[in-house]
């Protein structure tokens, strides 16, 4: 015990004498991870084109890859989203122990992929419980697991929680507490956010897409304009990011968004809710397509008729929303890209870690994606569909007999106030 | 200059001894009793003012629960903030920064935001009739949680744009304090209260049981205590955790055998809209009927019964109170590690010989998540009156659709006769 206490002192007391940036620990330097390949390709070029080369084809990539994946469909793309999650649990865990020179502490590790398994339990039984409601109800253990669910996963985290109680150490609780907040408020950030991306997806791939969409574009757009007219910094924290660049961001995502919304409009396979069929054993994406998706008719304001010519446009409904989308995306989602500079500067770090060539961790990425996971989850369930009538059945099926009485005489009443049922007939 | 990151980057990374004292709070007992207590040693003096004031506390408890579930959700609300205030203050003072730009605003701006939220869906829930008369009301319950997240990020850019060179460090750590906090005491206030409305005895028998296990666990302790329990709290034994344990069992099962008598604990609280106040008034569950139930023979040859007339309830109260006793400690050592860990004595300095309000409420916080999760598992279904507040937002052909699907569903069970035509 005290051979670790003289290994702290030492650490902080040479530390202090190199008086390295990073206030102790020198930084973590992100070694260079370009192919080869890549390497050899663009070894004539400048430096400063070759940067920009190596970004844009990997941005290039993951955009194929991002493609693909929608090809391949729901289930691909939640064990994705797992993935991305996993990762950023991850990298900003490894950033904790990194500031914290907290690597050896005991149990820590072990106990932060626990927290993680129990949070991605808690969340995915409450999703899986919505949406495969059938399934669930025919095979016994999966019955049982999920009347006790929530009692199963509080026991499963208090477990947890007293694991880490036990494993308070003398001299290292101030750390101990540090990685246990730490943990914590990444498992907030990262785990919630992966989980209402898949309920959006399960919404509609459409609402999976087009905001994911927009962000990324509005990355790249705001990117370009600020190369090219990029002249007045918007914010001290990131120096880079211009209000030109900002402002030509926004109107190009917005224009962008409505021309996908436009597009992914026209098919199936991405407006209708995702399923489970309980016979296939498979996801299904077919259904009578709602409203938001079915051409309207619209008159444009006297102001625009002069300026386009035209009188009235056919448009989807949804494409309204997908200026919402977009306007959040640009002017909103920026917000969580300055939170993570904000976090890179705070911890001296140039980026979350070092696994994309030119573009830095997943992290990197993501930032701005977590906001927008909210927003549109936020926004389905207030101004797009109200709850789902199917699941309340469902619901109602599980109560008392004399509860299910009250609750149906109410509706009765309601439905009578309404003028919706006459008042003694028989509907 | 030394940057003040850099200082405390290396306060980080030292061990704990290295780090300052924070100063002891002062005494703040109040003159009278020292005049009083002037006589006796140390001791005992410390020993009568811990027990002048617990109770006094539990008077206080026993007038709120007198004056009804509305002062209840007053005091829980009041707790609340004051023990996110102490958890603050601690914040502050270990980090030095009470004068970061607009830390102070924003952490309480956060609290009311996350309050509204847990509020507007706790009294759209409960007050679903009141809420119907009122048009400006309808509007904020429907677009409820939008509001509630456009409340939040007007504090999170907030937050951003106040991000101030040098002080990056600080104010993220100041922000992550503040959301731990906030996950901490606001949703467990919150479960006491929707416990609260399932009826007032699923918020008393609990926190009873956990402050006789604190009580009891220190008098077994005081007197037949001899092998420590954790290094955490050295105070604590062995003796002491068990005895407390089962006087624990039993108080709990013996306290539900006398509120489970009464209407007034046992029902759950509504609101009724034409008198404008909470009513607790109906007819008690099977819970809380008597019932034979009989012995197992290892039993009935100690106590010489074949049957016992118990209300059920007394069994799920053996569960709350094997919580309150054997798990309900760990909240305790949680906060006993965090007050070593920032090197304080006590949270605060609010009651005198206690510590402050979290020092008290350190254990409830457990055990306040534990009997929600207890009852939503164990006792009841799904709430109805959610169910019929999402039933009533519904569109008009939805709804009657589901009322086709619910009626025939009825009238298959038997529930409901098929009504005649007239």
């Amino acid at each position: 015990e005290s051979e670790s206490e003289n290994k702290l002192d030492g650490e902080t007391a040479s530390d202090s004498e190199s008086k390295s940036e990073f206030g102790g620990s020198p930084p973590v330097p992100t070694s260079d991870d370009t192919p080869e390949v890549l390497n050899r390709a663009l070894s004539n070029l400048s430096s400063r084109w070759k940067n920009w080369w190596v970004r844009g084809i990997l941005t290039l990539a993951m955009i194929t890859f991002f493609f693909i994946i929608i090809y391949l469909g729901p289930m691909v793309l939640m064990t994705i989203v797992m993935c991305v999650q996993i990762k950023c649990f991850h990298e900003i865990i490894t950033i904790g122990y990194n500031v914290y020179h907290s690597y050896d502490l005991p149990w820590f590790r072990t106990l932060s992929w626990y927290f993680l398994l129990c949070v991605n339990y808690f969340f995915y039984g409450e999703t899986v419980t919505d949406y495969f409601f059938t399934l669930v109800q025919r095979e016994e253990p999966l019955r049982i697991l999920s009347k006790y669910h929530r009692f199963i996963s509080f026991t499963l985290y208090l477990t947890g929680f007293c694991m880490f109680v036990l494993s308070l150490v003398k001299k290292h609780y101030r750390l101990q507490f540090y990685m246990f907040g730490w943990t914590h408020v990444t498992l907030l950030i990262v785990v919630t956010q992966s989980h209402l991306i898949i309920h959006n997806l399960f919404e509609g791939m459409i609402w999976f897409i087009v905001p994911i969409s927009c962000v990324i574009c509005n990355d790249i757009m705001a990117y370009m304009f600020g190369f090219f007219f990029g002249r007045t910094p918007l914010i001290k924290l990131s120096p880079k990011k211009t209000w030109e660049g900002f402002i030509g961001g926004f109107f190009a995502t917005v224009l962008f968004g409505l021309l996908l919304s436009y597009v992914m409009s026209g098919y199936r396979c991405f407006t209708c809710p995702v399923e489970f069929n309980n016979d296939t054993n498979s996801f299904t994406v077919d259904c009578e397509p709602s409203e938001l998706f079915q051409l309207q008719e619209y008159n444009i304001p006297v102001v625009l008729q002069s300026v386009v010519g035209w009188k009235t446009v056919r448009m989807y409904p949804f494409q309204i929303h997908s200026i919402a989308l977009s306007t959040f995306a640009s002017l909103i989602g920026p917000f969580g890209g300055f939170f993570a500079s904000g976090f890179k500067r705070a911890f001296k770090i140039k980026d979350f870690a070092n696994t994309i060539p030119g573009h830095g961790g997943i992290m990197d990425r993501f930032d701005c994606q977590y906001l927008m996971a909210t927003f549109v989850n936020v926004y389905i369930a207030s101004f797009i569909r109200g709850p789902n009538p199917s699941k309340l059945i469902q619901q109602f099926l599980t109560l008392r007999p004399d509860q299910q009485l009250h609750i149906f005489n109410t509706l009765k009443a309601h439905l009578v106030d309404k003028g919706m049922l006459g008042r003694l007939e028989d509907a | 200059e030394v940057d003040l990151e850099e200082r405390l980057g290396e306060l980080d990374l030292r061990s704990d001894s290295d780090i300052p004292d924070v100063p002891p709070p002062t005494d703040s007992t109040p003159e009278i009793l020292k005049r009083a207590l002037s006589g006796l040693s140390a001791r005992w003096k410390n020993w009568w003012i811990r027990g002048i004031l617990t109770l006094a506390m539990i008077s206080v408890f026993f007038l709120i629960i007198y004056l009804g579930s509305f002062m209840l959700m007053l005091l829980v609300l009041s707790i609340q903030v004051k023990c996110y205030h102490e958890i603050i203050t601690i914040g502050y003072r270990v980090y030095h920064s009470y004068d970061l730009p607009w830390f102070r605003s924003l952490s309480w701006y956060f609290l009311l935001c996350v309050n509204y939220f847990f509020y507007g869906e706790t009294v759209a829930d409960y007050f679903a009739t009141f809420v119907q008369r009122r048009e400006q009301l309808q509007f904020l319950i429907r677009y409820h949680r939008f509001i509630s997240f456009a409340l939040y990020l007007t504090g999170f850019c907030m937050f951003v744009l106040s991000l101030v060179k040098k002080h990056y460090r600080l104010q993220f750590y100041m922000f992550a304090w503040t959301h731990v906090t906030l996950l901490i005491t606001v949703t467990q206030s919150h479960l006491v209260i929707q416990n609260l409305f399932e009826g007032m005895i699923w918020f008393l028998v609990p926190i009873s049981s956990v402050i006789c296990n604190d009580i009891t666990a220190y008098i077994f302790g005081f007197f037949f205590g001899r092998t420590p329990l954790i290094k955490l709290s050295p105070k604590k034994t062995w003796e002491g955790f068990i005895g407390g344990f089962f006087s624990t069992v039993v108080f709990g099962f013996i306290f539900s055998y006398f509120l489970a008598q009464h209407q007034y604990f046992v029902c759950p609280v509504e609101y009724n809209s034409e008198t404008n106040r909470f009513v607790t008034e109906c007819e008690p569950s099977e819970l809380f009927q008597m019932k034979k139930y009989s012995l197992p023979p290892l039993l009935q040859a100690v106590l010489g019964w074949e049957t016992v007339n118990m209300y059920p309830f007394q069994m799920h109260s053996i569960a709350l109170s094997t919580f309150a006793s054997l798990i309900g400690p760990f909240g305790g050592f949680f906060a006993s590690g965090f007050k070593r860990a920032f090197k304080i004595k006590d949270f605060a300095d609010t009651i005198p010989g206690h510590g402050g309000i979290m020092d008290r409420f350190d254990c409830q916080y457990l055990m306040a998540t534990f009997v929600h999760v207890y009852i939503t598992s164990f006792i009841r279904g799904p709430n109805p009156s959610k169910l019929l507040k999402q039933l009533l937002i519904l569109q008009p052909e939805q709804q009657l659709s589901v009322y086709k699907t619910l009626k025939s569903h009825l009238v298959e069970k038997g529930i409901l006769q098929p009504s005649l035509r007239g």
